[in-house]
């Protein structure tokens, strides 16, 4: 039995930064950020935009090309690790935006930036199992880099939703398989604002470690190479990561290059790989297959083969494509009000 | 006092070594000497680390390696002296077997330094500098040796090219070292467009932080063909001397007088002068210290190390080879080890043993390695026996 993508969607906030505002406020030197970090931009969350809110847009997306009806959907499951709650999940408040409830399971995932893949392994499993027609997996974000951190000029704000089923499929999943260890590269803890990280730690053993760990054992069991996908796709913290990933792996620029989103998106946590999922999805061809790997700090990646299907060509224009709302007429912000939007400034009645 | 050799040498993995501790580091370096000498046991041991504490919060190395290399009882001795620790913990090793208190004495250095962010390494290797009257005015040695560099560029016309050509030539050479933590050739133009850390210097003047450790076997020379298969390699001279801790208070800002007046003993006590010596292996923390220290060794004239680099005297195949390992620069500097290691690298020329990067008709060796911006300085001379 084929399980896979029935319809998917994507949601860009409207306002930018670019890399050189945040350097000249920090006194940062701006074109070796540039160079270092393969950045240029990121997108910008305004006050009235969180998590809720982008993975709703992304999932309103996601149902047109599905074609289903909301109340069909047996679960809907969001990661992020940015919930505007503590306690109270997004879930029930998307699925009621969407009209899906109330006979529908929910529940929030968090697993640094990997949540969003999780959400749709666990969506796909269930749709696999029988258990339901069709269940939601959305990978959401806003995230927070610590003012002057590194961080700061790549965490951006942005969501991905698919839906997974076992009919009308635009994408089938062929293969999916896992690989973490207990590695504590990026943390937040409870009551802190703004994650913390262990520098270049992060990029050896715990980003290179796990995404090639798990690229390598989904090419081992599926018994292909590189070259036979049209796309890949991997979690992107920064331009250069996935890029040396893909490389490393055998890839070429013209696999990565559609996915790649990072460069003018910034890094969207959760929605990270999804995004580059979806993006690829917009221009993708029947028969086409895509290898993804996404990664979370922690450390885990979740690898997914996926082989699209005649239906993509139906379903691709029923909603916007993700590179177009990337592109699309951007509003650029100063620092000032980045900050005021990213509540980096308290206000007397906070 | 008795003749003092080198009889074995050993060096564990060098670089971002996460997979490993410090402890265990170290252990892989001792244990390669001491399988490198043949030798089955040490009567003492001495090493070179300069902040175990706020690296890694471990003190009392001494004890905690003699017990790690499974010697328990014989004594165990950290040395101190900044980025000088290994080539100071050497230098003990040295005495103590010229005096006879010891007849095979490991001299190592050890330092894991990324188990912390960088702004913690940054902290742990200013404790080098004067605390009250450097650091908590906000300097750190990027800027330290900046400013060196800017009076030295000032005051003999040194030029930034000069400066990139120092870290050129060095990844040349350890590009040829497998123990190199950067083994990548680099141009003139990529140092020059690195980031900037401290006006004048940028990302590729400066050496990296490293995880490593090296050791050596240091025994009476007339017991070292006894003991070992290995050519024995002599120790000809050891001398340590002192400058004031705070650059501000130096006379001359470009001008290394610890170097010059540790030289002039180790010239002394060798019997030899600097055009006797075959190659250097010298403490190239920044660019800018190679050029300082050619000239407080006699290498080259005062003010002169720019021109001699730009000229390829300190190549490979040049005049006075410098850091044929690639020196701290490419090599890494994991700052405890770094005296050891240059005494490893002196040791395996001097057998002949270097492969792509071997200095023709190496003879003798001079080693340089000093603390902080050259409050201590410890200089050897090596001779093949």
């Amino acid at each position: 039995m084929e399980v896979g993508i029935v319809g998917y969607g994507a949601c860009v906030p409207r306002h930018r930064i670019k890399l050189e505002e945040i350097a000249k406020v920090w006194g940062a030197d701006a074109p070796s950020y540039k160079r270092g970090l393969l950045l240029r931009e990121k997108s910008v969350p305004t006050p009235d935009q969180d998590t809720i809110t982008l993975s709703v847009e992304a999932a309103r997306h996601a149902l047109k090309r599905a074609g289903v009806d909301p109340k069909g959907i047996g679960a809907i499951y969001i990661g992020s690790e940015s919930h505007p709650y503590a306690v109270k999940p997004s879930g029930t408040t998307v699925a009621e935006a969407l009209g899906a409830t109330p006979e529908i399971h929910c529940a929030d995932m968090e697993f640094a930036c990997k949540a969003g893949s999780e959400a749709m392994f666990v969506a796909l499993s269930l749709v696999k199992a029988g258990q339901m027609d069709w269940a939601l997996g959305i990978g959401a974000d806003t995230s927070q880099g610590a003012p002057g951190d590194a961080l700061e000029y790549s965490a951006s704000a942005g969501a991905a939703a698919y839906i997974m089923g076992r009919e009308k499929l635009v994408a089938v999943c062929e293969h999916t398989n896992s690989f973490m260890t207990d590695t504590p590269d990026f943390w937040r803890r409870e009551y802190q604002f703004y994650p913390r990280h262990a520098g270049r730690f992060t990029g050896e053993p715990a980003y290179f470690k796990h995404v090639l760990g798990c690229a390598t054992n989904l090419l081992q069991r599926t018994g292909t190479k590189p070259s036979d996908y049209r796309w890949c796709v991997f979690h992107q913290p920064n331009g250069k990561f996935p890029q040396r990933a893909a490389k490393e792996l055998g890839f070429t620029k013209e696999q990565y290059e559609q996915g790649l989103l990072c460069p003018i998106l910034g890094n969207t946590y959760s929605g990270s790989s999804p995004m580059g999922l979806s993006a690829i999805l917009d221009v993708a061809k029947p028969g086409d297959r895509i290898f993804m790997v996404s990664y979370g700090s922690g450390s885990g990646s979740d690898g997914f083969v996926w082989r699209v299907t005649d239906r993509i060509l139906e379903v691709q224009g029923l909603a916007p494509h993700t590179r177009w709302q990337l592109e699309h007429d951007p509003r650029y912000v100063d620092y000032g009000t980045y900050a005021k939007f990213r509540g980096k400034i308290r206000k007397l009645s906070e | 006092m008795r003749d003092v050799a080198v009889i074995g040498v050993g060096m564990s993995e060098w670089g971002e070594v996460w997979e490993k501790s410090h402890r265990r580091l170290w252990t892989e370096a001792a244990l390669a000497a001491v399988d490198d000498a043949g030798v089955d046991r040490v009567d003492a041991l001495y090493v070179g680390c300069m902040s175990g504490g706020l690296f890694v919060g471990q003190e009392h190395l001494g004890a905690m390696l003699s017990d790690q290399l499974g010697m328990g009882p014989v004594p165990g001795t950290r040395v101190e002296s900044a980025c000088a620790s290994g080539g100071v913990a050497f230098r003990q090793a040295v005495m103590a077997v010229a005096s006879g208190a010891h007849d095979i004495v490991l001299a190592s250095g050890v330092e894991k330094m990324t188990d912390v962010d960088g702004a913690a390494a940054t902290y742990a290797l200013s404790t080098a500098a004067d605390q009250e009257y450097e650091c908590f005015q906000g300097v750190t040695f990027p800027g330290l040796y900046a400013m060196m560099a800017r009076v030295h560029m000032h005051r003999h016309g040194t030029t930034r090219r000069q400066l990139a050509q120092v870290a050129v030539k060095n990844h040349a050479n350890g590009a040829l070292n497998d123990k190199a933590q950067y083994p990548m050739k680099v141009t003139v133009e990529q140092v020059l467009e690195s980031p900037g850390v401290a006006d004048p210097l940028r990302v590729l003047d400066c050496s990296p932080i490293t995880d490593g450790a090296a050791a050596v076997i240091v025994v009476p020379l007339a017991d070292a063909k006894k003991l070992s298969k290995n050519p024995a390699v002599k120790v000809l001279a050891s001398a340590q001397a002192s400058d004031t801790l705070a650059l501000h208070d130096r006379a001359d800002l470009c001008w290394l007088a610890s170097t010059a007046k540790a030289a002039e003993g180790a010239y002394r006590m060798a019997g030899i002068g600097p055009g006797d010596v075959s190659f250097a292996e010298v403490h190239d923390c920044f660019t800018i210290a190679e050029i300082m220290v050619m000239e407080a060794l006699g290498l080259v004239e005062k003010g002169q190390g720019g021109q001699a680099t730009e000229a390829g005297w300190t190549a490979l195949d040049g005049k006075i080879p410098v850091n044929p390992s690639g020196g701290l620069k490419a090599k890494g500097h994991p700052v405890g080890a770094t005296g050891i290691a240059q005494v490893v690298e002196s040791v395996l020329q001097l057998r002949g043993s270097c492969g792509a990067r071997q200095v023709r008709n190496a003879r003798r060796a001079l080693t340089q390695n000093m603390g902080g911006t050259g409050a201590s300085s410890v200089v050897h001379i090596f001779e093949r026996a």
